[in-house]
């Protein structure tokens, strides 16, 4: 804390959705930590944030494909923060995943391994301090291996389930876990594909679920409520049947 | 994918794209024409173009604020919406709003719309003190009234047909809070409209509404309504504890219930009739939030839809001072004459025509009126157009989507200076063109 007020680090902070969760952050009044790969095109979306809220930000380089995983952020942020946000992902394209495995190992370190070992990191800390929260947001994609997506989907699961026993594990110690499965968004990954409207949320929708799921300290939600009924129906149709089914 | 203006006439297959940073290089391509399009809230075919169309609603970073002058830097995909919640709470309010909040800088200035108080504090494009804008050849350039003066004053109301404007700086003004003190003052004809319109002057912000539907003696009666922003001293208590809300509270901030009779667009009439004895009952002034006041349609998402599928189109004209109250009513016995009414009628004094070569206000009444798109609509607005011709007048090409262009070159004497700079900054043929400027020969 610095001087009552919360800190809260998004990683990941160019994204639509990451800069939608940091808006949504700086409004409820925590300063911000804002970490991407290239930080030089963060500065637009840090002017943006002060001149809007008024608020401290700070701005930190973070790639998960980096030798050390991405860990070697938490060294640059100070103070530790209260609450951290992890919105890196990469969709990549399944065919290419399937034919090139550089290019599924590269879907499967940024959406699993990168993202999984920084949360593991910040755990460790928050742990001796006794308190924050964790926020990881992972997707639908990985609650069944879908052949449209499985690569994608598989790494997601992996994340899921990652956060789920760090949750289980810090359950007693102070610090929360968030997983986040936003359904489809309307951003720039989603770019050009035909969603249907009443399944996709809006960026800022996204926000507004973490901030209250943050402040509920709420375990795992689906931004829009239909979503956790489909995710339902799809688990539960046997595999047996699910091979045939080809999803659009 | 099908796109249109705010009027949903015409609807064209457009080739869309957002533009997300600063690099335009990709798309200023000699092969193709594009244009500019904020949130589509012009009523015609100025944000259209098949070609490509660049939305820049991705462009809405505010860049910075400097809190001593009130001078706002911002992207031109920042929505006015925005920037009324960020900065109302602080106490400060954008120097002219149109009628609407879900619009863009960049389509203010492209536009360089009129408010309420157009007749003391001029259009949007008075109140800009620069813009950077991209033009044909990929250069960047700042533009204001000491740099690259010509082609500031052709941005200004240009209809994005210069360039694109990446962002802007202009004033907000300071405001102690955000409620204005209003009265709607009924009025019995024409001669009495424009009587009180010219002894309004000193109020900062005057519109009527006009009942379109009367006829006769009664031709032109209005409800005027004016207002001008309180001070805290004179909050009356309820309102004193938040004095900077942004968004009004409770019903008792609504002027009228107008939009829910709107809903049924078989009661023109009767809307019209009700709207009349309802500013009658209510005489005096009251304070009210500045979002019904300005924005009273906003309430109401998506009104345009009330239209039907063909979509609707705004008749916006604007006559000289001298030849206003013989030509608004020659317009208004024309409409009142088909009996299909409007919706809205509009009817405003504007002051002097600012520096933008094509912007639309000059001084004199602006009537706006809109129709339902159906067979006869057009053949009305020719004869609309013919009139406001024969009066010396011109249409806004904001709400425009059938003026020809003979009729419209000569509504805007400063053309010939615009097509030389636009010659200039769009290249020959002009990058820069929509199916307006395609329509009107631009
Ligand atoms: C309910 C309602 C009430 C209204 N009331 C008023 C009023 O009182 N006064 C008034 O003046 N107008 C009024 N208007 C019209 C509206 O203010 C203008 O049409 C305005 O331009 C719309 O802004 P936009 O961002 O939606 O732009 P669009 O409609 O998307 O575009 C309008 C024009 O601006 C250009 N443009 C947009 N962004 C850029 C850019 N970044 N660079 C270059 N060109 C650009 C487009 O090419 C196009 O020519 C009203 C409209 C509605 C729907
Ligand atoms: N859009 C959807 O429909 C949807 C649905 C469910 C879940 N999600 C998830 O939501 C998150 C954000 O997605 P989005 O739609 O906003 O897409 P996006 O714009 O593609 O965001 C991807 C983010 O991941 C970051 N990133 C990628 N590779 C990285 C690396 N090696 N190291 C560090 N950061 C890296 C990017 O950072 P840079 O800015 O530095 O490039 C960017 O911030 C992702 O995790 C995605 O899986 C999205």
């Amino acid at each position: 804390m610095n001087g009552g007020v919360e800190t809260a680090l998004v990683i990941g902070a160019m994204s639509d959705i990451g800069r939608a969760v940091a808006h949504a952050l700086a409004e409820d009044g925590y300063a911000l930590q804002l970490a991407a790969r290239d930080p030089a095109r963060l500065e637009r979306e840090t002017r943006d944030i002060r001149v809007r809220t008024g608020g401290a930000v700070t701005v930190h380089r973070c790639d998960v494909l980096d030798e050390d995983g991405g860990v070697s952020l938490l060294d640059t942020l100070d103070p530790l923060p209260d609450v951290a946000v992890c919105v890196v992902g990469l969709l990549g394209d399944q065919a290419e995943s399937q034919q090139n495995p550089d290019a599924a190992e590269r879907v499967i370190r940024t959406n699993y391994i990168g993202p999984a070992l920084l949360m593991g990191s910040l755990a460790e800390r928050f742990e001796q301090r006794g308190s924050g929260v964790l926020v990881g947001i992972s997707s639908v994609a990985g609650d069944r291996g879908r052949a449209a997506n499985y690569v994608y989907g598989s790494a997601k699961a992996g994340f899921t389930a990652f956060l789920s026993g760090l949750r289980n594990r810090l359950a007693t110690s102070g610090v929360h876990v968030v997983t986040v499965k936003p359904g489809f968004v309307r951003t720039r990954m989603t770019d050009g594909m035909d969603l249907p409207s009443w399944l996709t949320a809006e960026p800022e929708e996204v926000a507004a679920a973490v901030v209250k799921a943050i402040r509920r300290r709420r375990d795992v939600i689906y931004v829009r409520g239909i979503w956790r009924l489909i995710m339902l129906i799809i688990r539960a149709v046997p595999e047996r049947m699910f091979k045939w089914i080809k999803w659009a | 994918m099908k796109l249109s203006g705010w009027g949903r006439y015409p609807v064209l297959d457009c080739r869309m794209e957002r533009l997300r940073d600063h690099n335009l290089h990709g798309m200023l391509d000699r092969r193709h024409t594009l244009i500019a399009r904020g949130n589509g809230r012009s009523y015609g075919d100025a944000a259209l173009n098949p070609d490509l169309t660049l939305s820049m609603l991705a462009m809405d970073r505010m860049q910075a604020f400097d809190a001593e002058t009130g001078r706002l830097t911002c992207e031109a995909g920042v929505l006015l919406a925005d920037v009324l919640d960020t900065f109302v709470p602080r106490g400060w309010f954008p120097p002219v709003v149109p009628g609407t909040k879900f619009v863009t800088v960049g389509g203010m200035i492209a536009a360089d719309v009129h408010g309420k108080n157009h007749h003391r504090d001029g259009s949007f494009g008075a109140h800009v003190e620069s813009l950077t804008l991209v033009t044909a050849d990929g250069k960047v350039r700042e533009c204001s009234r000491s740099e690259h003066v010509d082609l500031f004053r052709a941005t200004i109301g240009g209809m994005g047909l210069t360039g694109v404007i990446l962002s802007a700086n202009f004033r907000l003004k300071p405001i102690e809070t955000a409620f204005v003190m209003a009265e709607t003052v009924p009025t019995r004809d024409l001669d009495e409209t424009m009587a009180l319109f010219e002894a309004s002057r000193d109020w900062p912000y005057s519109v009527a509404w006009i009942d379109c539907l009367a006829r006769g003696a009664r031709l032109g009666r209005s409800l005027v309504s004016r207002g001008t922003f309180m001070a805290c001293g004179s909050l009356p208590s309820r309102l004193v504890r938040e004095p900077l809300c942004p968004a009004p509270v409770g019903r008792l901030m609504v002027p009228f219930d107008a939009p829910s009779v709107l809903l049924n667009r078989a009661s023109i009439g009767l809307y019209n009739a009700l709207y009349y004895r309802r500013g009658q009952v209510r005489g005096g002034a009251r304070p009210i939030h500045f979002n019904p006041f300005f924005f009273p349609l906003d309430r109401i998402e998506a009104w345009n839809r009330l239209y039907g599928r063909r979509g609707f189109v705004q008749y916006q004209c604007v006559l000289p001072r001298a030849k206003s109250p013989a030509g608004i009513a020659a317009l208004l016995e024309r409409v009142a004459a088909t009996g299909q009414g409007s919706f809205l009628a509009v009817l405003k004094l504007l002051g002097p025509a600012g520096e933008g070569m094509m912007s639309f206000p000059m001084e004199g009444y602006t009537l706006a009126l809109d129709f339902p798109m159906r067979n006869g609509t057009l053949a009305l607005l020719d004869a609309l157009d013919e009139i406001t011709h024969r009066h010396g007048g011109r249409v806004y090409l904001a709400k425009d989507a059938c003026c020809t262009p003979e009729r419209m070159r000569e509504g805007y004497p400063r053309l010939g200076a615009f097509e030389a700079v636009r010659a200039e900054a769009a290249g020959a043929p002009p990058m820069f063109a929509s199916e307006l400027s395609r329509r009107l020969t631009l």
